[in-house]
């Protein structure tokens, strides 16, 4: 577990305090993948340096496990860090070195000297992240993908309990991303390893992460399960990121539907009751009228979902939101 | 004698009465040149790497050490070097025993150049990329291994690069060392060709240092285009 206790930050520059991150306690469970998600500026990747003290706290303790990380220093500080591995935007490998090279680095870092070990297991890690045929080329020889392979395997080389993304994603193209962010989620489920990530979008949280944290300007304004927070948005700035996430039809919100007869609500599916035909039933039991408006069916990670935008109308209307309830359907009346 | 009487060299050049004492001229440049740059290179790397560290900043900035030590190199950078050689012979007696030959040149130029070569290569430091030096820090890396195993090997090209210029400019340097006893082709230039009218050493002196900065330029280029990995 990683537990942020009462943790605050801020810069010094030019003789005053600059807040990066208002205080704030958070706890980021053993074996999730915990997203953070904010705009440029936000304190991201201030927050996500916290946890290796590469960004020392101004206020405030910062755990991992029962390790106080905030009390280490120096050597114990080092050997703490070996146990995290880290991942960047623009990769930053060592460009004199080959792939094998930089990923037996982090375990010469570490002391171990036994070359035929690291090789065999440089040789594991090249398998995991699929690059065995690239051994011996030049980061400048790779694709922006497998640049960033080479960057997980590296992270993994000392089996370290954490995994911090720094926009690992950021600079790869849907496809490239798409195979990255696979990569992790089977990191994630097969080593048991925890992932901090930090991006700019949401479709990376939906993808891989379980919860997520929403900052805003220094502060956290929302966090949740990735399905409650990407479903049911409350801050401005969350739904500013759900909504770039998808089609602005899909998510039905800004449309004008003054001159759509009948009552406008959002029915939210997750799981089971995605692929059951609830509202076929229910509108036929109460014999009211929808018209669907805006719809969208998807995954947030292995969960299921469909949130659709309707019409309704009808003598039943009541009865018909009871009974979709009552089959586990989230129902919003939306405003006009 | 006689062979180089008939020789096309002497035909070439009728004034040069002895090639043989031009012959010692170049080795006595190019060990001086050796000396020099060796040195130069065991005090200015370390120094440079220092000033980059120290820097605004960098992993160990310390503005007043960085302030100081960049004060020294600039003192230094900035006395001409025949001033600097002058200046510096008491010391170099202390040193190295004499004020003139090879030995007697060896430490002005060095700490002429190890200043000017600790520049560029706390220049060639801060072109390594930050994220880097950021990636290893969090790998868990002392600042020593950061020094030996990223930044050197990642400036590889640049800091090659650097010891091309330098060893261009103590070309140069030898060369107006010549003037004060140091020896060399640049002794040979003034001797014979200024202070004796015999306009032949000088051509052919300076066609010499033509020749040696080239080869040097040539080969630098080559070091430099094997590190670059970019």
């Amino acid at each position: 577990m990683i537990r942020f206790i009462d943790v605050h930050k801020s810069y010094r520059v030019e003789g005053k305090d600059i807040p990066a991150l208002e205080p704030f306690s958070l706890e980021i469970a053993d074996g999730e993948v915990f997203g953070i998600i904010g705009h440029s500026g936000a304190g991201k990747s201030t927050l996500i340096r916290l946890i290796n003290l590469l960004e020392r706290p101004s206020g405030g303790r910062i755990l991992i496990g029962n390790t106080e990380m905030t009390a280490l220093h120096d050597d114990a500080l080092r050997e703490a860090r070996q146990g995290i591995g880290m991942i960047f935007q623009h990769f930053n490998l060592l460009s004199s070195q080959t792939v094998v090279e930089n990923i037996a680095f982090p375990m010469r870092l570490a002391g171990n000297k036994d070359a035929k070990a690291i090789r065999a297991r440089v040789d594991e890690l090249l398998q995991r992240v699929g690059l065995t045929a690239h051994a011996n080329k030049y980061p400048s020889q790779l694709s922006g993908g497998q640049k960033q392979r080479v960057g997980i395997a590296r992270a993994l080389a000392n089996r370290p309990s954490i995994l911090l993304c720094d926009e690992a994603t950021s600079a790869l193209d849907p496809q490239t991303t798409a195979s990255v962010l696979e990569l992790l989620a089977e990191i994630n489920r097969e080593l048991k390893l925890t992932i901090v990530l930090i991006t700019h979008e949401m479709d990376v949280v939906r993808r891989v992460c379980d919860r997520v944290a929403v900052l805003d300007a220094g502060r956290i304004v929302e966090h949740g399960t990735v399905a409650d927070v990407f479903l049911h948005p409350q801050h401005a700035t969350t739904r500013r990121f759900v909504n770039e996430a998808l089609p602005e039809e899909a998510a039905g919100e800004h449309l004008p539907y003054e001159n759509v007869p009948g009552r406008i609500l959002r029915l939210s599916f997750r799981g089971e009751a995605t692929w059951s035909p609830t509202l076929g039933r229910v509108t036929r039991e109460t014999g009211v009228d929808f018209n669907i408006l805006a719809g969208r069916i998807d995954r947030i990670k292995d969960l299921p979902y469909g949130q659709l935008t309707l019409a309704m109308q009808g003598d039943n209307v009541d009865t018909a939101l009871r009974s979709l309830r009552e089959a586990g359907i989230e129902v919003e009346e939306l405003a006009r | 004698m006689i062979a180089a009487h008939l020789s096309p060299l002497h035909t070439l050049f009728p004034n040069i009465d002895d090639w043989g004492e031009m012959g010692q001229a170049c080795i006595d440049t190019l060990l001086m040149l050796g000396g020099s740059l060796l040195l130069t290179v065991v005090i200015g790397l370390p120094l440079g790497v220092l000033l980059f560290l120290t820097g605004k900043g960098q992993l160990h900035a310390m503005p007043k050490l960085y302030g100081a030590l960049s004060l020294v190199v600039n003192v230094l950078r900035s006395i001409p070097f025949i001033i600097l050689m002058i200046v510096l012979m008491p010391i170099t007696y202390i040193l190295v025993g004499t004020k003139l030959g090879i030995r007697g040149a060896i430490p002005p130029l060095v700490i002429g150049a190890a200043p000017f070569f600790a520049r560029l290569v706390e220049t060639s430091l801060r072109e390594v990329e930050r994220g880097v030096i950021e990636a290893s820090q969090a790998m868990g890396a002392t600042t020593w291994q950061i020094v030996r195993h990223v930044l050197l090997p990642e400036a590889r090209a640049g800091l090659w690069a650097g010891v091309t210029v330098t060893a261009i400019a103590l070309v140069g340097y030898t060369a107006m060392g010549g003037a004060i006893g140091a020896g060399g082709l640049g002794d040979l230039a003034y001797r014979y060709g200024y202070l004796s009218y015999k306009s032949d050493y000088m051509v052919v002196t300076v066609l010499l240092l033509i020749v040696l900065v080239q080869l040097l330029q040539m080969l630098g280029d080559r070091i430099v285009a094997h590190y670059s990995r970019r």
